[in-house]
């Protein structure tokens, strides 16, 4: 038994899952200072994985800015979040009284604030330690020889577990067929030696794949560029095998709190508790069988 | 006057308000009955082995036939969650300790099989060498039966159940007491007033650790525990935190009373339905609103500290 099974870095998650030999482990950078919003990515993946739109929903318009998909499910394995923000105004000399209809008229006073738009292209993370897999009682959830987490839908029964224990809220249940969907990281596309549909689609570069070790190193140069150039708000997310999911084999660079993309700020793989878990069951379960005990103790009557 | 520069920023910024997780896939009334039934057929054989035991017969019958029929009706409703309920023996083509559903799934494949063994041999009289051995066996997969949906529940990311790790065992093996001892003074209601008393005093003792363990949990809990407090789950929780203390009252008359025996019965088994509903429902409003999410989070309360 090797140590780091249920929490903790994992330097080799394929060969833990049992791969004699197997390549290098991939993943997704998705540098979300370069995303444009264009969605080619969702487009894409629907289109390569075939995915269904079985509610007639895809024309749904949410109000949540350019974002019409939501979130992602078990029919949308990629999502771009639309952030809006007013940006505070620069700092200009304030007089007395500000009428903001003259301000705003008057070029001379400053600019009084601005939108910032923030995009993301969100993804499954197919953790280090994937809760989804852990809790899954038939198998059908399994590690790649990528080191990747896919759903196999002919062992699938929809338990449903998964959608509970994920803690990034990405694999869901479809109503119509009853097993649980996410993305695969085109495992096909991976098998025939090419990219995922979604980082073959993307024309920025935002999201970027190969093996997770490089890109890595790619993200943490990028990161001290755009601090170095004064953005110092942003931040790597799930890069680091040190948190509570041994690092994501899909990771962001963000701008901003992870709440504000609808991310978890530090989400913990649930069954990390495990061991203590099990031993308070069977603590409980002793004290159960010491109850009725005690219930049918001394004499009859 | 002096302007603000902006707008103070909120105590929980999110994604328009959204879940960050998903919304629990389990509904009701399956997965609370679910619940209630594995915690009565659990403690239920448990009771029936201890009545054998003690050569207690009313109790003993009472107890196998609760175990076997409540352990039958818990695996149709655990079927009737499935998205594929005919692939339900897909659960059985591994075993992993990781996943609490996998471990439940043999351990309630085992107890039932026990307990009808149990059971069908106490009704037709045949082999009751091997009956009484199943019922035996059966008092010790029982207890794993009632208290591991707790590790069911908590090993989510769902706040209300997770952040609950160290009390929904303790809860559910309560309840499962006080509903064993329920069906006992049921079954036992119109016998002499002796043959009810082990089964009145697990009643009490099962509805003391329910309410104690459900008090706890309220308080444990910080910001989650709210979701215990409101809406259709705080409705459930106070129920029962009156149901459990009024139906240990009447257990307590039930040995010199036939009218307490059945209102315990009831009381108790409503106190224990209540409660799995409740534990239920804040599941899901722990997710409806991220801030239990981002708090827990954010504020290094998830995990709690050992």
């Amino acid at each position: 038994m090797t140590s780091n099974r249920l929490s903790g870095p994992l330097p080799d998650v394929s060969g833990d899952a049992g791969y004699v030999t197997h390549p290098e482990r991939v993943g997704f950078f998705t540098d979300t200072s370069v995303c444009i919003g264009c969605k080619a990515c969702e487009v894409a993946c629907k289109e390569w994985n075939g995915l269904p739109d079985p509610d007639g929903d895809a024309l749904t318009l949410t109000g949540m800015s350019y974002d019409n998909t939501s979130a992602l499910g078990s029919n949308a394995w990629r999502h771009v979040a639309f952030i809006e923000q007013a940006v505070p105004a620069k700092q200009v000399a304030a007089p007395e009284e500000t009428d903001l209809i003259a301000a705003v008229a008057d070029d001379s006073a400053g600019d009084l604030g601005a939108t910032r738009w923030l995009m993301s292209s969100d993804v499954c993370k197919h953790c280090t330690h994937a809760a989804c897999l852990d809790v899954c009682p038939t198998g059908a959830l399994v590690r790649t020889e990528f080191g990747t987490v896919i759903v196999q839908p002919d062992v699938c029964n929809g338990c449903a577990y998964c959608v509970s224990a994920c803690p990034f809220g990405v694999i869901d249940r479809r109503e119509d067929d009853g097993r649980a969907w996410k993305c695969t990281m085109c495992y096909d596309r991976l098998r025939g030696g090419l990219e995922p549909a979604c980082a073959k689609a993307c024309p920025t570069d935002s999201i970027q794949f190969g093996p997770l070790d490089e890109l890595r190193a790619i993200a943490q140069t990028r990161l001290d560029d755009l601090h170095e150039a004064g953005t110092t708000e942003a931040r790597l997310y799930g890069a680091d095998p040190d948190d509570g999911i041994g690092g994501a084999g899909a990771f962001f660079l963000l701008l901003d709190e992870p709440q504000v993309y609808g991310l978890p700020p530090d989400p913990v793989v649930t069954t990390q508790d495990m061991p203590a878990m099990w031993r308070r069951a069977g603590v409980a379960a002793a004290m159960l069988a010491a109850g009725v005990a005690v219930a049918f103790a001394g004499r009859r009557g | 006057m002096t302007e603000q520069p902006q707008v103070p920023e909120a105590d929980f910024r999110s994604y328009y308000g959204r879940p960050i997780l998903k919304l629990p896939r389990w509904k009701e009334p399956h997965l609370p009955a679910y619940l209630y039934l594995g915690g009565l057929s659990g403690a239920s054989a448990v009771m029936g082995a201890a009545a054998a035991a003690t050569g207690r017969r009313s109790l003993a019958r009472a107890g196998r036939l609760t175990g076997a029929a409540a352990g039958a009706g818990g695996t149709v409703f655990l079927i009737s969650e499935l998205g594929r309920p005919e692939r339900f023996l897909n659960m059985l083509r591994v075993a992993k300790p990781t996943s609490p559903m996998s471990m439940g799934a043999w351990v309630l494949a085992a107890h039932s099989s026990l307990a009808s063994a149990a059971a069908a041999s106490e009704v037709t009289g045949v082999l009751p060498g091997l009956g009484a051995a199943a019922g035996v066996a059966s008092a010790v997969t029982g207890p794993i039966l009632a208290t591991y949906t707790g590790v069911l529940l908590a090993d989510t990311a769902v706040p209300a159940w997770h952040e609950a790790q160290r009390e929904l065992p303790f809860l559910f093996a309560g309840s499962a007491m006080a509903s064993a001892g329920a069906a006992g003074l049921a079954a036992t209601a119109l016998g002499p007033g002796r043959d009810r008393a082990p089964a009145a005093r697990l009643a009490v003792i099962g509805a003391a650790v329910e309410l104690a363990a459900a008090l706890h949990l309220e308080r444990a809990l910080g910001l989650t525990g709210e979701t215990y407090q409101q809406g259709g789950a705080g409705q459930m929780m106070r129920a029962a935190r009156w149901l459990a203390p009024a139906g240990a009252l009447a257990a307590l008359a039930a040995p010199r009373s036939r009218v307490a025996a059945v209102a315990a019965a009831g009381l108790l088994t409503a106190g224990a339905v209540a409660t799995r509903f409740g534990v239920f429902r804040a599941g899901p409003a722990s997710v409806a609103d991220p801030k239990y999410v981002i708090a827990s989070q954010r504020d290094g309360a998830a995990p709690r500290p050992r």
